[in-house]
């Protein structure tokens, strides 16, 4: 029983070491030696796949989010006088927290399974091996552009939603609630560092971006070849990359602030 | 999708992306392009600055004319010192002058006014890279205000 229940801690160790083990040899493939002699248009195309396919969800969501914040915020605010700050408030906890992370999961959801369903696909119908056959890297054709786009699309994405959300909340303060225009700015502009708030805010992005991009095509590498397997790793994309997303915000966040 | 058209469109999108940044640098932050211009560093030394923070905006008359770069404490009369940033278009102001930390409104930040002082002859000219200012006025501490008022209350009862 004991015996027994150590092997099972032993064999947990031992496979969670060899899945990271597996994938950053994965990571390396794609990114070590020569790149594809047609990276550049692969990539402009994942960029395409990625980030304008996605920009609607994203922009949608920043504006909503936008003008909840703003509608919240306000509420509290107004107890103490204080909705002039109502700018620094929503500026603030957007591009600190909420866009880069808001951003990350709906990246996440919307590109992170199309990418795991995606390679899942070629990988258990022989196309990657097939493309190995012919003597082209499926790392260096299918995985690094993708991984490439990733990681540039999505702190795009998130500057988009930051200024669409701001809008949002611009609308909701002045336009509707009557905050002074120039004070929802003001107060938004003295508070608003550019090296603490904007710059820390695309790094964490850039970070989650990475993460997320790299467990998607992870997993849709090592697919088990059948239709369940694809879902399942589908689903285990979008879970462990939000998980990841979420423990990496925090510590970012204890490093950054 | 052909090809020109996927790239047509990832353009525009890199594009919205560069300009949304500028918008948040721009707007948000609030960092104007022309920059601040040149600036020369003057230390005052007080007895207390309160609750004082770095970037806080050092006003003459309400305008913003430099801002705190750095407060450090004087080792030796372990007195605080604050390294002020002045912007050179701002103009010159004499050496007379005084320094003092204000807070605006009762609950608001503090900032260090600037009360330019006179020239009245070729003795004192006008505050250059380096220069000490001593004449400063500390922050007001709430706390010890407080305390004041109600000694005194209790003194005037007896």
């Amino acid at each position: 029983m004991t015996i027994s229940f150590i092997r099972g801690i032993g064999k947990a160790t031992i496979s969670l070491i060899s899945v990271i083990g597996c994938a950053c040899l994965f990571l390396l493939r794609a990114l070590w030696g020569k790149p594809h002699k047609n990276l550049f248009s692969l990539f402009i195309r994942q960029v395409f796949q990625l980030g304008i396919l996605s920009l609607p969800i994203i922009l949608t969501a920043g504006l909503f989010i936008g003008m909840v914040l703003a509608f919240q915020a306000y509420y509290v605010l107004v107890n103490y006088a204080a909705e002039q700050s109502l700018g620094s408030m929503v500026a603030l906890s957007l591009l600190r927290e909420l866009g880069p992370v808001i951003t990350a999961l709906l990246f996440a959801g919307r590109a992170g399974s199309a990418l795991t369903a995606e390679i899942g696909l070629m990988q258990s119908t022989d196309q990657l091996a097939s493309m190995e056959m012919m003597a082209v890297s499926p790392f260096k054709r299918i995985i690094a552009p993708r991984l490439l786009a990733g990681v540039i699309v999505l702190p795009l994405l998130t500057l988009l939603f930051n200024v669409i959300a701001i809008f949002g909340g611009h609308m909701v303060g002045v336009t509707w609630l009557g905050i002074d225009s120039g004070a929802y700015l003001s107060t938004m502009q003295s508070s608003v560092h550019f090296g603490g708030d904007i710059v820390n805010g695309m790094i964490k992005s850039a970070v989650f971006a990475f993460l997320i991009t790299w467990v998607a095509l992870f997993n849709g590498y090592y697919v088990v070849p059948t239709s369940q397997g694809i879902s399942h790793s589908t689903t285990q994309t979008v879970v462990i990359s939000s998980l990841f997303v979420l423990a990496m915000d925090f510590l970012l966040t204890v490093l950054m602030f | 999708m052909s090809q020109r058209k996927v790239e047509l469109w990832v353009g525009a999108f890199v594009f919205a992306g560069v300009l949304a940044f500028f918008v948040l640098v721009l707007s948000v932050a609030g960092i104007s392009l022309k920059g601040v211009g040149s600036t020369y560093i003057v230390y005052g030394e007080f007895n207390n600055v309160g609750g004082l923070k770095t970037r806080a905006p050092v006003k003459v008359g309400g305008v913003v004319v430099g801002r705190v770069t750095d407060i450090t404490l004087d080792t030796k009369n372990l007195t605080p010192i604050v390294k002020i940033s002045m912007y050179k278009n701002k103009g010159v102001y004499p050496e007379t002058s005084s320094l003092s930390i204000l807070t605006s409104g009762l609950l608001g930040a503090q900032y260090i006014a600037l009360i330019p002082g006179f020239i009245d002859d070729e003795d004192n000219g006008v505050l250059k890279n380096g220069d000490k200012i001593s004449d400063t006025k500390s922050a007001l501490v709430l706390d010890d205000l407080i305390g004041k008022l109600i000694y005194s209350k209790n003194k005037n009862k007896k």
